[in-house]
């Protein structure tokens, strides 16, 4: 496999050497990233909590439920609480973490999610809505400047989008059996990402953030207006509701997946690579 | 020892948590992270000045069309009126403008009209979708004649407004009013509605008369109208902010 260092000058084989395994722009837009997705997951939690429930199509409220298709609430007492999500017919109890959960004042909150999840920590529609909006214009430049450096130099189809050799059904299942047994790449192979990696960066960078941007935007009566096709992209304003939702699940369960993943690779190798760029190989 | 593992764990998540809800409190982050609105508001003038909400058809009409924010008003001169049908109500336009006007429900009816099935979404999350008619908001302060100066058009309601718990954050009770800028005010779709679903208006959908702004988000939708002013600054309204909702944190320009 031929993938160029890009600083491997004259190494001595067998030797340990430090390599740039991360450019500038790439170490920015990471952490940048990284803040706006945690930041709009917490505040995104906290403006579900002011109205629990997800309907497709054009519109759905409490007088129009036969849209609805998701719904997190709580019944009994408040001294005793049940918390349940609702998906389709099925009722889940979600008690002391959905719909009900213990306070940072040890008492029973009737909210969607819990205080540890959201930000601010408690119920707060209009400054979650604020840094929500900041953080996803953050999230859009962002995005912009790693997709437009990634184009144009050509990094985003050598380094991110797998290539078919890679998706080679013998190929894939030789590197999921590598993840499974936690044999990570080393050496020269720790300079390039191997394909279940490609998949997970390409599907969250290409896929999930651009999901979330389009289906956000769509729930904007603003950009409805300016761009029509917008809502009706996805069914209309409420399934753009959903998907966004839906969008973000997985993206939290990427985010989930790639800190376990960074800790069982060796997390300090890899945040120092990721915060200076040199890894030593 | 257990209770140290506990606070090694706990205490960085607590530091965390409580760091960012200060941060909430910042002016100085408050100023910045209120940024972003001026940025969606110049983004959504620049991409979207003259666009058209989506008008539906009339098998999308929504059953029941939710009543949110003030259910039925307390304050006695509305309850007067409406006891007498709003016969005696009179919408009174002042301000920034070369006439003022004092206009009957009959005379608003008797001006062309405009008829729409449009989505209205509310900062909440849900939508409904309603056939709204009335006189374009335009032709109203056309037939005013706006002074030099004039910025914004506030509309005053009739309903002191409580807040809502489900929203969270700061909750105290005031006159309603609320705010928009000329692009807006002078936009084709922008209508002081009468009748919602060929009806009129129910108390709870905000009789007699509401605003329509079709590009914004719900709690610009005043209803219970009373008078409307021209103005070139929103300071000396209510808060400052421009609305009941701005006064309490929410963006005054409701495109998004």
């Amino acid at each position: 496999m031929a993938t160029a260092a890009p600083f491997s000058p004259d190494a001595i084989p067998g030797r340990p050497r430090r390599v740039l395994r991360h450019r500038l722009i790439v170490r920015v837009t990471h952490w940048t990233n990284a803040i706006a997705i945690i930041v709009l997951l917490m505040t995104g939690l906290n403006i579900f909590g002011a109205h629990p429930r997800l309907y497709w199509g054009n519109a759905g409220s409490v007088d129009q439920v036969e849209r609805q298709w998701l719904r997190v609430g709580a019944s009994g007492t408040m001294a005793a609480p049940q918390g349940w999500l609702d998906v389709g017919d099925r009722r889940f109890d979600t008690t002391g973490v959905l719909g009900a959960s213990v306070g940072p004042n040890n008492r029973w909150n009737i909210v969607a999610f819990p205080h540890w999840a959201t930000l601010p920590s408690m119920r707060d529609l209009a400054t979650a809505r604020t840094w929500h909006f900041f953080f996803a214009w953050v999230l859009i430049l962002n995005g912009l400047a790693w997709l437009g450096h990634g184009v144009l130099s050509g990094r985003l189809f050598r380094d991110i989008v797998p290539s078919a050799r890679q998706l080679a059904p013998a190929h894939l299942w030789h590197d999921i059996v590598e993840h499974a047994k936690l044999n990570f790449p080393k050496g020269e192979a720790a300079l390039s990402y191997e394909v279940l990696q490609r998949i997970a960066y390409a599907g969250v960078t290409l896929v999930l953030i651009p999901t979330v941007i389009l289906t956000g935007l769509a729930m904007s009566p603003g950009m409805d207006a300016a761009w029509p096709f917008l809502d009706q992209l996805w069914g209309g304003r409420q399934s753009a509701r959903s998907v966004h939702f839906l969008a973000m699940a997985a993206i939290a369960g990427f985010l989930a997946l790639h800190l376990v993943l960074v800790l069982l690779s060796g997390p300090i190798r890899q945040n120092g690579a990721m915060i200076t760029g040199r890894l030593t190989i | 020892m257990i209770l140290r593992r506990q606070l090694l764990t706990a205490l960085p998540a607590g530091l965390m948590l409580t760091g960012c809800d200060a941060l909430t409190r910042n002016s100085t982050a408050k100023a910045i992270i209120g940024s972003g609105e001026q940025a969606t508001y110049r983004w959504q003038r620049l991409v979207g000045r003259d666009g058209l909400a989506r008008e539906f058809s009339a098998a999308d009409i929504s059953p029941v069309f939710k009543v949110n924010g003030t259910r039925a008003p307390t304050n006695p001169l509305w309850q007067a009126l409406s006891v007498g049908g709003f016969a005696d109500w009179r919408l009174k336009v002042s301000g920034l403008v070369s006439r003022e006007l004092s206009l009957s429900l009959p005379q608003l009816r008797a001006l062309p009209q405009r008829s729409q099935i449009t989505r209205h979404d509310c900062v909440e999350g849900w939508s409904a979708i309603g056939q709204w008619t009335g006189p374009q908001l335009a032709s109203i302060l056309k037939a005013a004649g706006l002074r030099d100066g004039a910025r914004y058009i506030v509309f005053l309601c009739a309903d002191d407004y409580g807040g809502e718990a489900s929203k969270g954050g700061l909750q105290s009770s005031s006159r309603y009013y609320e705010s928009i800028d000329l692009v807006d005010a002078f936009h084709p779709q922008t209508i002081l509605a009468h009748s919602l679903n060929n009806q009129p208006l129910s108390t709870g959908n905000g009789a007699p008369v509401r605003l329509r702004v079709e590009r914004q988000l719900g709690y610009k939708q005043a209803k219970y109208l009373m008078q409307i002013v021209v103005a070139d600054s929103l300071a000396p309204f209510g808060g400052g902010k421009g609305g009941y909702w701005p006064d309490r944190g929410y963006e005054w320009y409701a495109g998004t």
